[in-house]
């Protein structure tokens, strides 16, 4: 396994199957913890802790007031930064984020942008003077592959769990005041829900692949879809070339993971709403 | 096409620096440049997707421990961006001669409202646009090689905006072959 990776792989997928027992259309378990009482983070406004298989993603989302740019008065802004800390891999460095980082930072910035899971003006307190900042930190703990579909995963828990306090302006002063004790859920319009495929030799497709199967595989495609069956997002960085056909089966796939999702998630939130 | 342009410069197969060689493969580094300011996190996503594109198509088994370093300037951007630097990027990879699997250009396909695809279109009808989609077409049987969408569509209208992407492939690469004609026939 360590000397020849490749043939390893290969006399597995022969037979259809992987190292790990999975078969190649099988996700790892997927676990979601949210919330203050069962996630760590109890300063965030929302928090959610994602695992799948080994890879283990947490994401807090902080919300603060700024004043909206000049050109979009009644948008507010969401904030995802990716970080891929040296605990999380040997391979990652500590310093600047690197190209892996950022490029997941844009992908997860794309997906909130395309699918329009929040729309920037509910994010509005009063137009032209106050809005909300969401920043949403996505930090990966363990890296063991797949990493968009955990913090797409991760992002959703965790603003399905933000709670916003209202604020009201004061007419006279100008200024606003927080009301703590009123809180309101934030309005989640759409539910993303991202599948990754690797590629292997042009010709087979796995799903959910582990950190050594990605750094085996020829290329890897990410689907991004909501709950009515469009396509928020279609990500595949290069690799081997895939026909329009092998494509489409790659996205029939991710709606079904779709819906596998779905029902974790509502499950888990079910399971928090009477405290 | 149209306004937008792209410079793209490519050195090597060039001595790579002990920390980046790759010991099987040559190791290739893409840098793109905006017009304004410094390059940001959406410079290092479409830095990301050139790279990978060019991993797969350029044959770097063929040259190991060398660096390909590609670097993109983009003098002016009328929409379209992302296909005119896989455009230059694949022309900057045939004029330096360096041996490749198949040739790739790329097509932007705008989803309008009202349902109409539009190829290659302008900043103006980008905005307007409910999804845009990229892809980078191979030479060799058509095949997507990187694709990348911004906004929603459905499953049935990325599949059409892909059928028109593959036809209009077939422009680019005769682009090409006119290109890299009259540049050697004098």
């Amino acid at each position: 396994r360590t000397v020849e990776p490749l043939e390893y792989y290969r006399r597995f997928l022969k037979e259809n199957c992987r190292p790990d027992g999975r078969e190649l259309g099988e996700f790892r378990t997927t676990t979601v913890n949210i919330g203050k009482c069962l996630c760590s983070i109890t300063t965030a406004d929302g928090s959610a802790l994602v695992k799948l298989g080994n890879t283990t993603v947490i994401c807090g989302v902080k919300a603060e007031l700024a004043a909206p740019a000049a050109d979009s008065a009644n948008k507010g802004y969401i904030v995802p930064n990716v970080e891929l800390p040296s605990l999380c891999a040997e391979r990652f460095r500590s310093g600047p984020p690197g190209e892996e980082a950022q490029a997941a930072s844009q992908f997860i910035a794309d997906v909130i942008e395309n699918s329009q899971m929040i729309v920037k003006e509910d994010l509005c307190v009063a137009s032209g003077k106050l809005a909300w900042v969401l920043y949403c930190d996505i930090i990966c703990l363990d890296y063991d592959g797949n990493l968009l579909d955990a913090s797409v995963f991760a992002l959703l828990a965790a603003l399905k769990n933000v709670q916003l306090p209202s604020v009201t302006i004061n007419e006279e002063t100008g200024l606003s005041e927080v009301n703590l004790k009123q809180k309101n859920p934030l309005i989640i319009r759409k539910h993303p829900v991202a599948t990754s495929f690797a590629v292997f030799d042009d010709t087979l497709l796995i799903v959910d692949p582990t950190a050594e199967e990605e750094d085996l595989a020829t290329g890897t495609v990410t689907i991004v879809t909501d709950e009515e069956g469009r396509l928020c997002s279609v990500h595949k960085p290069g690799g081997s070339p895939l026909t329009g056909a092998k494509l489409q089966d790659c996205i029939t796939r991710a709606i079904t993971r779709h819906k596998e999702v779905k029902k974790l998630i509502d499950k888990v939130i079910k399971s928090i709403t009477p405290k | 096409p149209g306004d937008t342009s792209v410079l793209a410069g490519l050195y090597g197969p060039a001595e790579a620096k002990v920390s980046k060689e790759l010991p099987d493969r040559a190791a290739l580094e893409v840098l793109l440049r905006p017009k304004v300011g410094l390059p940001g996190v959406m410079e290092r996503s479409r830095e990301q997707l050139l790279r990978q594109t060019c991993e797969a198509v350029v044959l770097g088994v063929l040259h190991p421990r060398t660096a390909i370093t590609l670097v993109l300037q983009v003098l002016s951007d009328a929409g379209s961006l992302l296909s005119c630097c896989l455009n230059a990027a694949c022309m900057a990879l045939l004029d330096a001669g360096l041996p490749l699997a198949t040739l790739f250009c790329g097509v932007t396909c705008a989803l309008q409202p009202d349902g109409t695809i539009l190829l290659d279109p302008t900043a103006r009808q980008e905005q307007e646009a409910c999804a845009i989609l990229t892809f980078a077409i191979a030479s060799s049987e058509r095949k997507v090689l990187m694709a990348n969408t911004k906004g929603s569509c459905s499953v049935e209208e990325m599949q059409q905006c892909l059928a028109a992407a593959q036809r209009a492939a077939d422009t680019i690469f005769q682009f090409y072959r006119d290109s890299v004609r009259r540049r050697y026939s004098k």
